[in-house]
């Protein structure tokens, strides 16, 4: 399905581009495109590299398993096929916590260590397993107790009061967050029917 | 306010000294941990990079080319007639697709509308209950090579829609 999406995002913007006469428009997004990509991933390697040497820690410490017991009830009803003292929910567990405080940047790390995880759980096959896909789908949702960067844009703009925000944030990101679990769940149903 | 500003400044401070003091105290090896873990950090940016290239290149040729624009005002009719105004429908869908981008136009509608308008608070609550969905997927997919995503983006793609819906039922309501 990406290998379509993909394919068809570049076909009609290049179609479109000729319609329109955006064809140098075009040509410069190019260019731009492959160089913001390679800027980010330079930029995202001093975070990678800080914050998967402290979960290394947190981890040869027993930190990281210690977490996943603490919250063993309801992660493993949402992870059915993670044991209960695997690594990966530890991982899935800080992933979801830095996601909670808008903490993008540490979450980023933490969430490929849990795919990571999850892949060799999943005997190291390139497909993505149940609960990856959930891992997946509990992420785009986001669940968010703190929006930083919007109370922060807010401030800049004078708001009367930047925090007003939180709480339709945290109504609407808990609705999308279950309506996530059980689109997934939808889907994961429908698979295993099929077989 | 003052509560919430405390707890992001503090979060990460507290989070490294609470890591490293519990180390020590278990007598783990804190810098050659460190060290053994950042390294993979490397491999990782590294990894990521063609699948982000492939990705951010589609993105911006089909936004520079202006289809994008073209099929927000198709949509636009059609959302207007159930209540979501016009101005946030280039939000909602950009921001799947790009963080920065809808980050910009978050930003760009709380300038115009004033952060305490229903389209300014509309815009700050879609912009922090949603996620950027082609970008969590590509890195997260990407790092570790999965190639067969099966229902991920469906998944990801109809949770976010659901997210934007939300938003605005609250919004409306709460406003």
């Amino acid at each position: 399905m990406v290998n379509y999406i993909w394919v068809v995002m570049i076909l009609i913007g290049l179609g479109f581009a000729m319609v329109n006469g955006t064809m140098a428009e075009v040509n410069e997004a190019v260019f731009n495109g492959a160089k913001e990509a390679i800027t980010l991933s330079i930029g995202l390697i001093s975070i990678l590299v800080f914050w998967l040497g402290m979960m290394r820690i947190a981890e040869d410490s027993g930190l990281l398993s210690k977490l996943s017991t603490l919250f063993k009830p309801l992660i493993s009803k949402l992870f059915p096929e993670v044991p209960s003292n695997h690594p990966a929910m530890g991982y899935i567990l800080s992933n979801m916590i830095a996601n909670m405080f808008g903490l993008g940047n540490a979450a980023t790390p933490l969430g490929i260590k849990a795919m990571e995880e999850l892949k060799e759980l999943n005997d190291g096959k390139n497909e993505a397993s149940r609960s990856m896909i959930t891992f997946l789908a509990i992420n785009t949702a986001s669940i968010t107790l703190i929006p930083t960067t919007v109370i922060a844009i807010r401030m800049n703009y004078n708001s009367a009061n930047p925090t007003d925000i939180v709480g339709p944030t945290l109504v609407a990101t808990a609705v999308s967050a279950v309506a996530a679990i059980l689109i997934d769940r939808f889907f994961y149903y429908r698979r295993s029917k099929k077989g | 306010m003052e509560i919430v500003s405390a707890i992001s400044l503090w979060f990460i401070p507290v989070m490294i000294a609470f890591i490293l003091i519990y180390g020590t105290y278990k007598k783990v090896p804190t810098y050659e941990s460190f060290v053994e873990g950042g390294k993979e950090g490397i491999k990782m940016a590294v990894s990521i990079m063609p699948f982000l290239v492939g990705m951010m290149v589609a993105i911006a040729v089909f936004r520079a080319s202006g289809a994008l624009d073209v099929m927000v005002d198709w949509l636009r009719p059609g959302l207007e007639m159930v209540g979501i105004p016009a101005e946030i429908v280039p939000l909602a869908l950009i921001r799947p697709i790009s963080g920065t981008a809808a980050l910009g136009i978050t930003s760009d509608l709380i300038g115009v509308h004033g952060p305490d308008s229903f389209i300014g608070t509309l815009a700050a609550t879609l912009q922090g209950s949603t996620d950027t969905t082609f970008y969590v997927l590509t890195v997260y997919f990407g790092a570790v090579g999965i190639k067969k995503m099966g229902d991920a983006l469906k998944v990801g793609l109809l949770a976010d829609a659901v997210a934007i819906i939300t938003a605005i039922i609250v919004v409306t309501f709460m406003f």
